[in-house]
């Protein structure tokens, strides 16, 4: 058993954790981070699934990368070079032309829809500016307030204001509302209303109709205010990015330990003074951050012993059952999706053909089932990386929801069944894909919890629906990324604002350590 | 954890505890209330030769309806010294210690005893349910809490001949038990034999002891219980004797004297442990428990009310009294309050708001009464008093003598 | 024609309640009522030779105590008695009972899980919180966020208040409460599968939601923030029906010199250089007042009674765009004799309280799946009472009527329109439910009116049939209800209001839209106000 010293020890060199780290470093704090697999990145990770095959085995695009989270640790010099930029969202459709969305630009539908979109997509843009302010600080506290949080609470209150009375009635009606009202208000055609609606669930225990839905599209919409008009693919698969985040952090003097993995976090005199490695050693820091989600931090790393019990049970309570699975197909050779132009084929595909469809495939989710007909959001990035497969071969990337974290027939014997009817579904769009099919490898929640050790698989650390977001994410008495244990933060996605590869929560987390440990 | 209770118990209107038969046969007023579900006596006879039974002889109080938990498994006391202010480990096999537990913010829940029964078993015996919050304290630990509330029968037995008539009883050598101590004594004989529970504590501050058996033996223990005392003056005594004995002695009671934490509506109505005087309770060295940082930054910060004992001048009861200073203002009111027999002291316990509960060199109680239609207001000049009314050193001698 | 001060569109308790206290106020006014029968949805009619039915709303809590008591209400002839719990039967033939008393209710959730009957006890005061921190705002109207006038401003800090008041956790308790889902809301405290379906139905009587949808928990309130005689969340009868309700409004605006005219169906608001000046009736006739005041729902009253160019466009737009969606139906029965259920024991007081059939939070959901997909649900929630036996003035005695509020049924079905007979195959799912629990039910039955959203839409004049005038979610409450920036009754002309329970505070037997909006038309007209404040709910 040895001991090692840090100023700070970070668990787990997600995305998150690296950035917080490396902003921590850079103030001249002697930082060290801790993680349990073998690559840093988290679920921004590249994996041989099948000979030869190369896939993100997590997330697949960049698509609200905090564009001063990019420059400040100069991402690009350490290696995250995209390999396509801006790419289009395309709704598949079994007759007729799919819908194309480009930026504010929407092809496959009516011309009244297309000003309709237009003009949705700027007033979404103007609502995405909003919402940057306040996912780039930690959010006031709204009682026990100081001076910092009384100015924190002017600034926001005048960027609402700011919006004009118009946007700001909308925003404060449609920040509530879900996003099939809201698509049905705007639209004609059901597969942009579809696409839209996506974008709404994505990740999210929510069907369109379910309330809260237009935040979860704003929230995936904040690329559109960084003046991105689609998802990035980044050459190398999202691996890439996990590594150009821990080269940023080692550039900037952190250590990276990978193969350690934390054992729980060493409480003395109510104070959180280090971490017990599971191999037995101990590593003593006099600040400690957590990039793992609020709910094994709190249950397993700390321990409730070491909390209040109220606050024990507001862990309990915060709900992280995913329902996005993951599917990676090693392929024979390019799909041909009906109706699909091939200059489209690399964009962003969904497959959601109404937002009845959407509806339907979540009931299933409320009540312990896989979708049997399920939608998804697919990607082939072989088209721009042709680096991910062997010469000629192809690999898909999917999210496919629904998936319960909790099936009731249970994901063992569930995991095949599932597969073959995302495949069936699949095969819909792109007949003889099937035949195509070299490998086939379905990541339910559950086993995404065991990759990238995330409760529930949900890649947002925890459900982002209202009543867990904001000033109440992930839990009141644990927001503000400071925690009832003195010495112990929170960086990841459950802390505020939530999941993505975004970068903030992590600066955020760096920003009230520094302050806490000066006014100390 | 899933369990439920029996189909025939959940549909009666009122539960009787296992004494019910001598009860109601003793109870010659009719004077009822209804404790936790169960019909309790508020007096059987006369509540001054009720208390006084209590002061003079020995007092017997059901207290059946009490909840009682019992906690076991292999964490009971990390567990119990999480939940508790009080460092638990000093309360020894066989010992009873008196305790409150906190919310996260350090707001009292409850207070209530707790009796070490054995390695990993405890039982906690408090007025009011507090399941949910053992349930909700338990998670991370590896412990198993029943509520046994209604498989254990209880009387309190207080009173200056409380040991006498127990060692008449058969209870020999009970006069050693120290206070707060444990002690078993068999009952009841052949295939029907069992065991008597017996714990030196009380509500009355007097010496006095508490009985814990198996339903199937009350009506026995009753019988023998009053056979043995009838030259030591025994007597049944309903809750309104009691409230007065325990006014007398100082102590504090749920929903009187302060509303549990997680019953109060109005943010800001709980009272903390040094809101009720409890101070010496807390004990911030011994490790995590539930509302530390709340209570260390409140010792840090100052508390919001001082929780005082009144001796109150004349003999009006205080009861629900604003307290004003000398400059006429409301600094606080009255929780409880009676006319004490044996004190011979209009007490009041009473919760003064800070900064001007510090000051209590002038305070006075706004009492008013009635005397045939006709409505008095009375300014009492208050003293704040150091210590209960009432405290015997018989309360607490030992080996206990044949008062 | 003579010229009124005001006249008010359509006398549902609302429009009346604004009819008297205009009244009282000293105003002229005329209240127009299209059916023969005046009530709107507040209404006791006999159906049936006889029975008496309570044919739309059917209990009684949330109307404001002041109002009561101000308009004398029980001098003109209005009783409420209280009547107390509910029971949910299970299919195994058991039921979940609330009770009245603390410790029966103790013991009877503790039947089904000791876990869950102590957990009731935090659940109570967690939702006591929350309902106390809206009742204040039930008879205030609410301040514009956007505004910067003076009034707005300070009703903002007031608002900011008793937000601070409840200290940071309680605040974004709050927070959470009004954003979470019943169903997510009730898995913090409960486990039991009954006693949660028997909880979550206040969260989604009369909202086109799903017990999992949030927004849910906050809708709760709306059947916990009313009181009967000073005991918040209890509920009661009216003696006579809910039509007493109404005619007590009616007896009492009477009283102050209004008028009532029945029969009278208002086609449009005229409308002269932007001011309100008056109704036209669809028989032509024309009413003139300066102050027009609509109890209708937004939708009706802006996109039925007004020429789309006398509005701004966007109020059209909001309009159209206004939620209100037909979730429920009725079904309202009358029995020859007090049916027995077997789970129940003989003379239980559960009898006289709801009574409910869906035992699991996944049956309530499922019936809303049912919704979304344009089918009314194949096993829907009922929320049924037998008032007979509290209210002898109903019906001769043994006899019984019961009334059904029935969800979810949606106002158009995804296989075409209503007919008869799809509408008695929606009351047949009903009987058959209840019939399940109980074996004598349907030889008792003389004589069932079955209401779907599409009748009461037609009969009542409620848009899609939704009961609350517009969906009770958040992006529709306090300053957004019915649209941002009208939510203070005036309308979007001069001299225009809306009194119905499309405003704020929203729908139920509560009649506070409407002695708010008279507060509010009397501040215009610069009269003093006649309308009370809410008591000081301590």
């Amino acid at each position: 058993m040895t001991e090692t010293r840090a100023d700070v020890v970070v668990i787990g060199a997600g995305h998150n954790g690296l950035v917080c780290a490396s902003y921590l470093a850079r103030s001249g704090r002697r930082v060290l981070v801790l993680e349990t697999n073998a690559q840093p990145g988290g679920a921004a990770a590249t994996r041989e699934f099948a000979e030869g095959f190369k896939v993100s085995s997590g997330a697949h695009f960049l698509t609200q990368l905090n564009p001063a989270v990019a420059k400040e640790l100069a991402l690009e010099s350490h290696g995250l070079v995209p390999a396509a930029r801006n790419l289009r969202t395309v709704a598949l459709t079994l007759d007729g032309e799919p819908v194309v969305l480009d930026g504010a630009r929407v092809q496959g539908v009516s011309p009244v829809d297309q000003s309709a979109y237009r003009s949705f997509f700027e007033q979404n843009k103007r609502f995405a500016k909003v919402l940057d302010g306040f996912f780039n600080r930690p959010l006031p506290r709204l009682v026990e307030r100081g001076w910092r949080d009384s100015l924190s609470l002017m600034q926001l209150g005048w960027s609402l204001k700011r919006l004009g009375k118009e946007d700001m009635q909308d925003l404060l009606r449609v920040g509530l509302v879900n996003i099939y009202d809201v698509a049905n208000e705007h639209f004609e055609s059901p597969l942009l209303k579809a696409a839209v609606s996506m974008d709404g669930v994505l990740g999210s225990h929510m069907g369109p109709r379910s309330p809260n839905t237009v935040y979860g599209y704003l929230y995936r919409h904040l690329g559109d205010y960084y003046g991105m008009t689609g998802p990035t693919l980044v050459r190398g698969g999202m691996g890439t990015v996990g590594a150009a985040f821990a080269a940023a952090a080692q550039s900037a003097g952190v250590e990276v330990r990978c193969n350690t993995a934390a054992a729980e976090i060493v409480v003395e005199g109510g104070r959180a003074v280090g971490v017990t490695l599971t191999n037995g050693d101990v590593v003593r820091a006099s600040t400690v951050i957590s990039n793992v989600d609020p709910k094994s931090t709190f249950q397993s790393l700390v321990g409730y012993p070491h909390l209040d019990a109220g606050f024990a049970r507001r862990v309990e309570n915060f709900r992280t059952r995913g329902v996005a699975a993951k599917l990676h197909l090693a392929l024979d050779g390019l799909p041909a999706f009906e109706n699909l132009d091939g200059d489209c084929i690399g964009d962003r595909l969904f497959i959601a053909p109404s937002m009845d469809d959407i509806e339907t495939a979540f009931n299933h989710a409320k009540y312990g089932e896989f979708s049997p007909e399920p939608v998804m959001e697919i990607s082939i990035p072989t088209v721009h990386d042709p680096s991910l497969a062997p010469e000629g071969k192809h690999v898909l990337s999917a999210i496919v929801q629904f998936a319960p974290y909790r099936l009731k027939q249970g994901w063992e014997s569930g995991r095949a069944v599932f597969l073959e009817a995302v495949l069936d579904q699949l095969d819909r769009y792109a007949p003889g894909i099937k035949q195509q099919v070299i490998a086939a490898e379905l990541s339910s929640p559950a086993d995404l919890e065991k990759e990238f050790g995330m409760a529930g698989g949900h890649w947002h650390h925890g459900e982002l629906s209202l009543d867990q977001a904001l000033m109440m994410r992930p839990m009141p008495g644990a927001h503000q990324y400071s925690t009832p244990l003195p010495g112990l933060y929170l960086c990841g996605a459950g802390a505020h604002p939530g999941g993505g590869v975004m970068g903030v929560a992590g600066r955020n987390a760096a920003r009230v350590v520094m302050r806490e440990e000066n006014a100390a | 954890m899933n369990s439920v209770i029996p189909r025939e118990i959940a549909q009666k209107r009122l539960l009787e505890t296992p004494f019910a038969p001598r009860v109601k046969a003793a109870c010659e007023v009719n004077d009822w209330y209804m404790w936790a579900g169960y019909t309790t006596p508020n007096s059987y006879e006369d509540v001054g030769l009720e208390y006084f039974a209590a002061r003079n002889g020995t007092g017997v109080f059901d207290l059946s309806p009490m909840t009682k938990y019992r906690i076991s498994g292999p964490d009971t006391e990390a567990y119990l010294n999480r939940l508790m202010v009080r460092d638990i480990r000093k309360i020894g096999e066989g010992r009873v210690g008196y305790t409150v537990w906190c919310d996260d913010e350090g707001m009292v829940h409850d207070d209530g005893t707790l009796f070490h029964l054995g390695k990993n078993d405890w039982r906690l015996c408090a007025q009011e349910r507090c399941m949910d919050w053992l349930w909700c304290s338990a998670l991370g630990f590896d412990v198993n809490i029943e509520d046994e509330t209604a498989d254990v029968a209880a009387l309190a037995v207080q009173g200056p001949t409380s040991c006498a008539t127990l060692r008449k009883m058969g209870f020999e050598g009970l006069q050693d038990l120290k206070p707060f101590g444990l002690a078993r004594f068999p009952f009841g004989d052949g295939n029907n034999g069992g065991e008597v529970l017996v714990s030196r504590t009380g509500y009355t501050g007097d010496l006095g002891y508490e009985l814990w058996l198996e339903p199937r033996h009350a009506l026995d223990l009753w019988d023998a219980l009053f056979a043995a005392g009838r030259e030591y003056m025994i007597r049944p005594m309903g809750s309104k004797a009691l409230g007065i004995a325990r006014i007398e002695a100082g102590f504090i009671m749920a929903w009187e004297d302060f509303v549990p934490a997680e019953q109060v509506v109005r943010h800001g109505r709980g009272r903390s442990p040094f809101e009720l005087g409890l101070d010496w309770l807390v004990d911030f060295d011994k490790g995590q428990f539930t509302g530390r940082t709340a209570l260390l930054e409140e010792k840090k910060r100052g508390s919001r009310y001082r929780f005082v004992r009144l001796d109150v001048e004349g003999n009006k009861p205080a009861t629900h009294s604003f307290i004003l200073n000398a400059r006429g203002k409301t600094v606080g009111h009255v929780t409880s309050a009676a006319w004490c027999p044996t004190a011979k002291s209009n007490i009041a316990l009473a919760s003064l708001q800070m900064p001007w509960g510090r000051d209590t060199d002038d305070l006075f109680a706004e009492i008013y009464y009635t005397r045939e239609l006709h409505w008095t207001r009375v300014l009492a000049p208050c003293k704040v008093m150091h210590g209960p009314a009432f405290d015997p050193p018989r309360r607490r001698a030992t080996p206990a003598a044949n008062y | 024609m003579k010229k009124y001060d005001a006249i008010v569109i359509g006398a549902g308790h609302n429009g009346l309640c604004n009819a008297a206290y205009l009244a009282k106020a000293g105003l002229d006014v005329l209240v127009l009522e299209r059916n023969p029968y005046i009530g709107g949805a507040t209404v006791s009619r006999e159906l049936h030779e006889g029975w008496t039915y309570s044919n739309c709303s059917y209990v009684c809590s949330l109307l404001r105590p002041e109002i009561t008591r101000d308009l004398e209400l029980p001098r003109h002839g209005l009783q409420v008695i209280p009547y107390q719990g509910g029971v949910t039967f299970t299919r195994d033939g058991d039921y979940f009972g609330n009770f009245g008393d603390h410790e029966r209710q103790y013991r009877e959730m503790a039947r089904h899980s000791v876990r869950d009957a102590n957990a009731y006890e935090r659940f109570s005061s967690d939702v006591m919180r929350q309902t106390r921190l809206i009742r204040k705002y039930l008879m205030t109207t609410p301040p514009d966020p956007t505004s910067l006038k003076p009034r707005d401003l300070k009703g903002l800090l007031g608002l900011a208040q008793s937000f601070t008041d409840m200290g940071e956790q309680g605040l974004l308790d709050t927070l959470r409460f009004w954003t979470m889902s019943i169903g997510d809301y009730l898995d913090e405290y409960f486990e039991t599968d009954v006693i949660k379906a028997h909880m979550s139905g206040s969260g989604i009587i009369g909202t086109a939601l799903g017990v999992y949808s949030p927004g849910t928990a906050y809708v709760l309130l709306h059947h916990y923030m009313g009181d009967v005689d000073g005991s918040i969340g209890a509920w009661g009868f009216a003696r006579g029906g809910m039509g007493a309700v109404a005619d007590a409004l009616a007896s009492s605006l009477q009283s102050f010199g209004g008028e009532i005219r029945c029969d009278a169906d208002v086609h449009r608001v005229i409308v002269k250089e932007g001011r309100a000046t008056g109704v036209a009736l669809a028989d032509g006739t024309e009413y003139y007042a300066d102050t027009v005041v609509s109890n209708l729902d937004p939708k009706r009253t802006f996109l039925e009674c007004f020429d789309e160019s006398d509005l701004p466009k966007s109020v059209v737009h909001r309009a159209r765009n206004f939620k209100i969606r037909g979730s429920s139906g009725k079904v309202n029965i009358a029995l020859d004799g007090l049916p027995t259920f077997s789970a129940l024991p003989k003379d239980s007081p559960l009898m006289m309280s709801d009574m409910h059939c869906i035992d699991s939070l996944e049956r309530l959901e499922r019936a809303y799946d049912d919704w979304k997909a344009g089918r009314w649900s194949a096993d829907p929630y009922i929320d049924m009472l037998i008032p007979t036996q509290v209210d002898p003035t109903m019906t001769a005695p043994g006899k019984h009527m019961m009334t059904v509020f029935v969800q979810y049924c949606p106002p158009a079905l995804a296989d075409g329109p209503w007919t008869p007979e799809k509408r008695d195959a929606f009351g047949k799912v009903v009987i058959d439910q209840i019939a399940e629990h109980s074996p004598d039910f349907k030889d008792l039955i003389l004589h069932a009116e079955i209401r779907t959203p599409n009748e009461i839409d037609n009969e009542v004049g409620l848009t899609e049939g939704n009961i609350f005038q517009g969906e009770l979610t958040f992006d529709q409450l306090l300053f957004n209800r019915p649209f941002p920036g009208y939510a203070q009754y005036r309308g979007p002309v001069q001299g225009m209001y809306m009194c119905g329970s499309g405003t704020h505070p929203g729908g139920g037997v509560m009649a506070a839209p409407g002695a708010n909006a008279a507060r509010e038309i009397l501040a215009d007209l610069q009269r003093p106000s006649v309308v009370p404040e809410g008591y000081l709910d301590d």
